[in-house]
C-alpha cells in the first residue's frame, strides 16, 4: 500500500490480536470501546444507585439522557410501543455519543501502541457496521415480534411490484447508517489532522469544537434513525 | 508504469466523488437553510423546534456527502486495484 499523503496519518494499520490464521481483533479498537463501555456502565451504575427526590449532579445528567432518549423513543415509535425498544435505542445513543466523545476529547496521540493509534472505536468500519447490523436484526425481530408471520406484507406495500425495492432497502438502510456513522467521524479526524499538518496552532481549534459538536449530532442521529427503522415496521 | 497510471486515475477519481457528492447537498442544505430563516422570522416563538429539526436534515443531507467522502477514502487507502 502506498500514499499520497504528506502528513503522517495512518489509514489501514492496526494493533492486531491475533487468535488464529484467520480470527484476528483490532487491538486499538478493543481497547477503547472496552474502556468506552466501563465508563458509561460506571456512569449510568453511579448515576441511578443512590436516587432521591431533588436529583444530585450525576443524577441530573442520567435523567436529562434518558428524557433525550425516551423523547426520540415515543415520537418515533409512538407511545403504546415505545417502552420495549427504548433500552435497545438508549444503548445504541450511549454507546455512540460515547464513543465519538472519546475520540474528540481523550488526547490519545499521548500513548504510544507498537502500531496504528488509538482512536473513537467508531473511527473502525467494522464497529459501525456491526451497530449497522445490531439495528438491522433487531428492527426485524421487533417486526416479527409484534406482527408475527403479517410482517411479511410489508413487502408487498404499497403494490405488488415494489417486492424488489423492498428487499433492496433491507440492505441499503444498515448500508448507509454504516457508512454515516464511520464517514462522519473519520471525516472529522481527517480534517483536524491535515489542519494540523499545515497550521499546528489555534487554527485546528474551531474545527475540532465542530468536530465536537457534530460527532454528539450522529450519536442522536443514529439513535433516533434505528429508532425510526422499527417504529417503521410495528406502525 | 501500469501502477502509475492506476495511481493517477484513483487521485482523480478520488476529486471527483468529492467534489461531485458536494453540489447537492450543498444546494440542499442551503434551501433548508433560507426556509429555516423564512420560519424562524416568520414565528421567532417557534425558534427552538426549528433548530432542533435543522439541524437534524441537515445531518441527513451531509451524510449524502459523506458517502462520496467513504468513495473517495477507499479509492485513496484502501484501493482494490493495486497489485
Amino acid at each position: 500500500m502506498y500514499t499520497f499523503l504528506l502528513s503522517k496519518i495512518e489509514v489501514g494499520s492496526h494493533l492486531y490480536i491475533n487468535f488464529s490464521d484467520s480470527l484476528h481483533l483490532h487491538g486499538e479498537t478493543v481497547i477503547v470501546s472496552s474502556l468506552v463501555v466501563l465508563v458509561v456502565s460506571l456512569f449510568l451504575i453511579l448515576s441511578t444507585s443512590n436516587l432521591q427526590r431533588v436529583p444530585g449532579t450525576l443524577q441530573n445528567l442520567g435523567e436529562i439522557i434518558y428524557d433525550l432518549v425516551k423523547s426520540i423513543a415515543i415520537t418515533q415509535m409512538g407511545p403504546s410501543y415505545y417502552s420495549q425498544f427504548l433500552p435497545f435505542v438508549a444503548t445504541i445513543f450511549l454507546f455512540v455519543l460515547g464513543s465519538n466523545l472519546a475520540g474528540a476529547l481523550i488526547p490519545w496521540k499521548l500513548f504510544e501502541i507498537p502500531s496504528g493509534e488509538l482512536a473513537a472505536p467508531t473511527n473502525d468500519i467494522n464497529t459501525t457496521a456491526c451497530l449497522a447490523i445490531l439495528t438491522s436484526l433487531s428492527y426485524f425481530s421487533a417486526g416479527l415480534k409484534i406482527k408475527g408471520i403479517g410482517y411479511f406484507k410489508r413487502y408487498i406495500k404499497p403494490a405488488p411490484f415494489f417486492l424488489p425495492l423492498n428487499i433492496v432497502e433491507d440492505f441499503t438502510k444498515p448500508l448507509s447508517l454504516n457508512f454515516r456513522l464511520f464517514g462522519n467521524v473519520v471525516a472529522d479526524e481527517l480534517t483536524v489532522t491535515v489542519i494540523c499538518s499545515l497550521v499546528p496552532l489555534i487554527i485546528p481549534l474551531p474545527i475540532m469544537m465542530l468536530g465536537l459538536f457534530a460527532s454528539s449530532l450522529q450519536a442522536l442521529i443514529f439513535a433516533t434513525l434505528a429508532a425510526a427503522y422499527i417504529g417503521e415496521v410495528i406502525e | 508504469m501500469v501502477d502509475s497510471i492506476i495511481a493517477a486515475a484513483s487521485v482523480i477519481a478520488a476529486a471527483v466523488a468529492v467534489g461531485f457528492a458536494g453540489i447537492g447537498p450543498g444546494i440542499g442544505q442551503g434551501n433548508a437553510a433560507g426556509q429555516a430563516v423564512e420560519g424562524i422570522a416568520r414565528q421567532p416563538e417557534a425558534e427552538g423546534k426549528i433548530r432542533g429539526t435543522l439541524l437534524l436534515s441537515l445531518a441527513f443531507m451531509e451524510s449524502l456527502t459523506i458517502y462520496g467522502l467513504v468513495v473517495a477514502l477507499s479509492v485513496l487507502f484502501a484501493n482494490p486495484f493495486t497489485g
